[in-house]
């Protein structure tokens, strides 16, 4: 147990039993104990006591010579020499954790004949930009990335690395942070400096968007977090910011992998991806068939929107699953999420409550959607947006 | 094929409410189920058996209720199932928690392949399944949706499989042995029959603790986890806005002044 109770201090006062999120606290004989089956060791109570009787006791030998880690580190991450659009927002709030930190903000880029990639990063901010150049990095592949990336940071010592939360970016960094043994926070949405101590607070949804949870990686360097995509603000373009370009010797990093990439096919249905989307018209089982998901194609190709779907509408068959939106879809906040004949299941909610402006359309008034829609229009969806479609080409 | 599937326990996160007044989870009422990712991983496992002969085991690390879990999964044909339960792996995060599903998989022996789901409702990481094949040094393929082959090279077996990507999939191989993590359109999970429900009644779990699979004190529970959660709180409802009825053509002009601007 590393979380104990000094009986003898003590006073019965109760505060740690209010301030315990899981319920893990008990009076008995008017001095708090601790139900280590609850208890998830979060330390809330330890803050809580005015008497100093909690304490959390930790292991002492772990800490590393955590003063000889410094600047903040965004992974570049490309698709076939593109640089992903989440890198420009890491860098945009990297660049405000380098400034409280007073460090460098740092790009890692990848890939093959990847170089000239570099001042794109640094007109956004980049003081240094850290570049790898192998064939063996042409294509993304988990292993000789992640040996790249863990390579570097042993060698130049990080104090923060973010990470879009992408398909690339959650399969590549668990690795590098099970290889450095150091913490990682997931999908995080929201990033701060705690003056005091230096440290990176990392705010993250869990329980599905039921609950936030800000979390620290007080021991370990680097603090590694991947940010989900599309919350926070791009860095802007500024032509004049002077950055330090360094190639990395390929020959002084070693990579290989065993798995091998054979080739990638895009889904030609998804013209636009919706992880991506600004707009995105989403139907639900109301739209009654894959037929009657053209209504809403149409309205989408007029705003220039991708197409999502409830997992009601994907389950009977009428969109494939690459276009489900919540929980066991994806997690989409576009500037404006349009519902349509989704009655708004929490599973649902979960996945695009974050949008900017959300539009509902059901039939039902009663539907819950409403309850989470900036707009919400209480009609028949193949009667509504027809309308919709010809207003907006009046302008 | 040695097939191992890491399942988790989770609580149907759906109802997972923090109390307002006293700022504590509310969990009574709250339902615990498999987690529904790993549902897909456990029939992949099935089918593959189905395929290629061999046996399925089923492992988890949690409270010594997570055991309900586990009958689950026995109830849809798995052969075999181990709890890791112990106070030491208590506030275990990503980190420690990988390091002792390893340990538990290494106990275990002659693995070709380990099936995780793609992440787990109540935390979303998807960090534990990489972690996992960290620990054990094996390749990994993420959100995998189709195991399309099995193929021989040189003595040595070959997935051939598709992984989603944000633009559509890709193709890799990887070779055996080797960790999937799985997602939503790889299968569809069948129920588990009435035999296998009277067989889960009846099957014997495999306890084991820390010191059975030889996880160092050191790495597992919070000495073992970097990340520290220090606030939990309830996000910010969303508000309801305006609410229009009406004819169609006057709620889309209507709806159209209003997005004026943001279109």
């Amino acid at each position: 147990m590393a979380i104990e109770v000094i009986e003898n201090k003590c006073v019965g006062c109760t505060m740690c039993l209010r301030s315990c999120p899981f319920g893990a606290i008990e009076m008995v004989n008017n001095v708090a104990v601790i139900n280590p089956d609850k208890c998830v060791q979060c330390g809330a109570c330890v803050d809580s006591c005015k008497f100093d009787a909690i304490f959390l006791r930790k292991h002492e030998d772990v800490v590393a010579p955590i003063e000889d880690f410094q600047d903040v580190w965004v992974f570049a991450e490309q698709k076939k020499g593109v640089i992903q659009s989440v890198v420009y927002e890491l860098l945009g709030e990297g660049k405000k954790l380098a400034q409280k930190r007073k460090q460098n903000l740092c790009a890692v880029l990848l890939g093959d004949k990847i170089k000239a990639e570099a001042k794109k990063l640094i007109e956004r901010g980049a003081d240094k930009v850290y570049v790898l150049e192998s064939s063996l990095l042409k294509e993304y592949l988990d292993e000789p990335y992640a040996q790249a990336l863990t390579q570097l940071i042993k060698k130049y010592k990080p104090e923060i690395v973010l990470t879009g939360a992408t398909t690339i970016g959650r399969s590549l960094i668990p690795r590098v942070a099970v290889e450095l043994k150091t913490g990682l926070t997931a999908d995080c949405t929201g990033l701060d400096i705690d003056e005091e101590r230096g440290l990176l607070l990392q705010t993250r949804p869990a329980f599905g968007g039921n609950i936030m949870a800000t979390i620290i990686c007080p021991n370990q360097r680097p603090q590694m977090s991947t940010v989900r995509h599309k919350v926070m603000k791009e860095a802007e373009i500024d032509k004049k910011h002077k950055g330090e370009i360094i190639e990395i010797d390929p020959a002084s990093v070693k990579l290989t992998s065993r798995t091998a990439f054979l080739k990638s096919i895009e889904d030609v249905a998804e013209t636009v991806n919706i992880a991506e989307a600004d707009i995105i018209v989403s139907g639900g089982r109301g739209v009654g068939s894959a037929e009657n998901f053209k209504v809403l194609e149409k309205f989408a190709k007029s705003i220039g929107g991708a197409i999502g779907a409830s997992r009601a509408a994907v389950d009977s068959g009428f969109m494939p699953y690459s276009h489900q939106v919540g929980q066991t879809g994806k997690t989409v906040c576009p500037k404006i999420y349009f519902a349509c004949g989704i009655s708004g299941q929490i599973q649902h909610l979960v996945g695009m409550q974050s949008s900017d402006i959300i539009v509902a359309i059901n039939k039902d008034p009663d539907a819950p959607i409403f309850k989470v829609a900036t707009y919400g229009i209480v009609g028949d969806l193949f009667e509504v947006l027809p309308h919709l479609t010809k207003e907006l080409q009046k302008k | 094929m040695n097939i191992v599937v890491c399942i988790k326990q989770v609580p149907d996160t759906t109802n997972v409410r923090i109390n307002p007044e006293t700022n504590t989870l509310i969990r009574e009422g709250v339902q615990s189920i498999v987690n529904p990712f790993d549902m897909y991983a456990i029939e992949e496992a099935l089918r593959l058996r189905e395929r290629f002969q061999g046996k399925v085991t089923v492992i988890t690390m949690g409270p010594p209720q997570a055991e309900a879990a586990l009958r689950e999964a026995i109830s849809l044909g798995a052969d075999e199932a181990i709890l890791l339960s112990d106070r030491a792996f208590g506030g275990s995060d990503t980190l420690a928690t990988s390091y002792a599903l390893a340990s538990g998989i290494k106990k275990i022996g002659q693995v070709d392949v380990i099936i995780c789901g793609k992440q787990a409702i109540d935390g979303d990481t998807a960090q534990v399944g990489p972690g996992i094949s960290v620990w054990l040094d094996i390749p990994q393929v993420t959100f995998v949706k189709k195991i399309e082959d099995v193929e021989e090279k040189k003595g040595t077996k070959y997935f051939r499989l598709e992984r989603m990507t944000e633009e559509g999939h890709e193709v890799v191989e990887a070779p055996l042995p080797c960790l999937l993590t799985v997602v939503k359109e790889i299968n569809e999970p069948r129920i588990p029959s009435l035999k296998g429900m009277m067989r889960s009644k009846k099957a014997e779990i495999i306890k084991w603790t820390a010191a059975d699979v030889d996880a160092d004190p050191k790495k597992v529970g919070l000495d073992g986890s970097p990340t520290q959660v220090v606030r939990i709180f309830s996000p910010t409802p969303r508000q309801g806005g305006q609410v229009l009825t009406g004819e169609a053509a006057e709620l889309a002009a209507k709806l159209c002044e209003l997005l004026k601007g943001a279109l």
